[in-house]
């Protein structure tokens, strides 16, 4: 492995966790209510791919790791001001609409074309990381069509594990149907990983990676370039919060040996 | 793509098992949905099979009437993208369908994207239902569960992955059928899979077709009222629960993250054990909390648990408002000890 992995990490920018969504309609189809001032965070899942992404450039030099990321450009800022602080890249932002109700198709073929324009990539030696799903549209297929645009043979999703070998091959584990994982052995780049969580903690946040981070990251913004997302007919009939809230019994009073008795009951109807 | 008004022609999507000569129970509830789909919009159905030994695999739809194709040999013994977007390619251009289903499995879900790409298609993804009153319309979710949509689109061809479990298994009697085995032109194939790796027999925990999933939360690894921690204590109950009910396990985000912050922390669990907003979203009829809050990004994954019980020493937890069925104010420690030796009682 004597010149290293050239990893592009696709990670999309998503609503806090925490926070109360609500659906509304607008003139562009579906969004979701306050959606602009809503706290944001990087997609968790893409997260883990990109400090995985980290430790294998870390692991390898000559490699280098650029971060493409889709969405507004003042929600970018926000989020790189902490993901800045996690690990070292290149941002290479993609000024468009923010959400999971675009079509995976159109942000795909938006995400291929920054790819390819990236100076210095070696397609050969390319590692394009993501999520496996999105905390958004929770597809699972942007990253797929992506690799696809850039006619990438070999994918593996729900990745947990890579072991890169010393001739440059590597082991993938991805998880499969029953809590297993599938152990697959690629020849090398190029490849398309998506991950699920991997195996890494979430790095700490270090003020000398982030400053210089900022320094490339703020020109980034201010050129990127803004996209239009298309329908590609995509046609949304309806979209709702769930009617479901349930009638909760809380039994503050019942014995331990009553509880018991009641679980074990219901666990056998 | 197409957009043009057309009878519809659809294909099912189906593979085998880790058998290699019998299709997945995903696989046969998609074809549930296809001929019920079919049946609906009066058009032709077509079943693709893709696997070692699919003319195997196919006797199960024996008198269904639908036409059948097949992918076979050895090269598609083992899921791998390569070999697998190339036999579904492959599939769906000798089908000429308009309109694909397939299972959300792991084998499809990894290649569904790239065969549409490459059929000029469209795809959507976790579809859990299939309606429409004179057009087709798929239901999903969106935000992890947080919110349901309707879509649909004019363009064809279309591919819809449904989700396990909305579906019934078809179950037909296995009989000889005529399967046309579709050519393959394969691609330098540059992966190999060599296995798979699962934790012991004993030691597995993720049981996608129990009844019952039990929750562990954080609590499990607090302080008792003693004072102390018994995270080994904990562990015994929850194994022996698992082990007398045959329950599924899953987990809390804080539980299993505690493996990365060098905590005590219970030995069986991993991050596929997940639950929740960055894990999970099984199907259960059943679901068994304990001690974990019962906030939003980790409820967001019980979106498809039928009835939901909650142990928490928290009577204003999440759970209490509106997200169980029950929740009971007590301690899990005592309460699952008792309920383990009830259970083996039971079984004599």
């Amino acid at each position: 492995m004597a010149e290293g992995f050239h990893i592009v990490v696709c990670a999309g920018i998503v609503p806090d966790p925490l926070q109360t969504l609500e659906p509304v309609s607008g003139p562009n189809g579906p969004g979701l209510k306050n959606e602009m001032v809503l706290p944001a965070v990087l997609d968790p899942w893409a997260a883990s791919s990109l400090y995985e992404a980290a430790q294998v450039v870390a692991g390898h030099p000559g490699s280098k790791l650029w971060l493409v990321s889709l969405g507004p450009k003042a929600k970018l800022q926000q989020v790189m001001m902490t993901i800045a602080q996690k690990v070292s890249f290149e941002l290479v932002p993609v000024d468009g609409p923010i959400g999971g109700f675009p079509d995976a198709h159109s942000t795909a073929a938006a995400l291929a074309e920054a790819i390819s324009a990236l100076p210095g990539l070696n397609r050969e030696r390319l590692l394009l990381f993501g999520g496996w799903e999105s905390a958004t549209r929770g597809a699972g297929v942007t990253l797929q069509l992506t690799g696809e645009l850039l006619g990438i043979m070999d994918q593996f999703q729900g990745v947990d594990q890579v072991t890169v070998r010393a001739d440059g091959s590597f082991e993938v584990l991805e998880r499969v149907e029953g809590g297993k994982h599938q152990v697959s052995v690629c020849v090398g780049a190029p490849a398309v990983l998506g991950w699920a969580t991997g195996n890494l903690a979430e790095p700490r946040n270090n003020p000398q990676t982030g400053m210089a981070n900022m320094r490339g990251i703020l020109p980034a913004l201010q050129k990127a370039k803004a996209v239009k997302l298309e329908a590609n007919t995509l046609h949304y009939v309806s979209v709702n919060l769930p009617a479901q809230q349930r009638e909760t019994r809380v039994e503050k009073n019942l014995s331990t040996d009553e509880i018991a008795q009641e679980l074990v009951q219901w666990i056998a109807e | 793509m197409d957009c043009g008004v057309m009878m519809e022609k659809i294909l099912v999507l189906t593979h085998v098992d880790e058998s290699g000569a019998a299709l997945t129970k995903a696989s046969l509830e998609v074809v549930t949905a296809g001929i019920e789909l079919a049946a609906r919009l009066q058009s032709p159905l077509t079943i693709g099979i893709l696997g070692q030994d699919a003319d195997a695999a196919a006797q199960v739809l024996a008198g269904m009437g639908a036409r059948l194709l097949a992918v076979s040999g050895e090269a598609f013994a083992q899921a791998r993208y390569a070999s697998d977007a190339a036999a579904c390619e492959a599939l769906c251009r000798a089908a000429e369908a308009s309109i694909v289903l397939g299972p959300e499995s792991a084998r499809l879900g990894r290649v569904a994207a790239g065969v549409a790409h490459r059929l000029g298609g469209l795809l959507d993804t976790h579809v859990t239902g299939i309606g429409g009153d004179g057009a087709v319309e798929a239901t999903r979710w969106f935000y992890r569960q947080r919110m349901e949509a309707v879509l649909s689109r004019e363009a064809r061809p279309w591919f819809l992955l449904l989700d396990a479990g909305t579906h019934a298994a078809f179950a037909g009697e296995a009989g000889a059928v005529q399967v046309e085995q579709v050519a393959v032109t394969l691609p330098a194939l540059r992966t190999v899979v060599e296995g798979f790796r699962a934790p012991e027999r004993d030691a597995q925990t993720i049981r996608p077709d129990a009844k019952l999933l039990f929750v562990a939360g954080a609590g499990w690894t607090k302080k008792q009222p003693d004072g102390q921690m018994h995270v080994s204590d904990a562990a015994e109950r929850i194994k022996d629960f698992l082990r007398l009910t045959g329950a599924s396990l899953g987990s809390s985000k804080s539980l299993v993250d505690q493996t990365g912050d060098n905590q005590q922390v219970l030995p069986f669990l991993t991050h596929m054990n997940q639950i929740g907003q960055t894990g999970s979203t099984p199907r259960h009829a059943k679901g068994l909390s304990t001690c974990c809050h019962g906030e939003e990004p980790h409820v967001v994954g019980w979106r498809f648990i039928g009835e939901r019980r909650a142990i928490s020493l928290d009577a204003n937890c999440g759970w209490a408002r509106g997200k169980a069925d029950v929740v009971y104010v007590a301690d899990a420690f005592q309460v699952m000890s008792k309920v383990n030796a009830l259970l083996a009682e039971k079984r004599g």
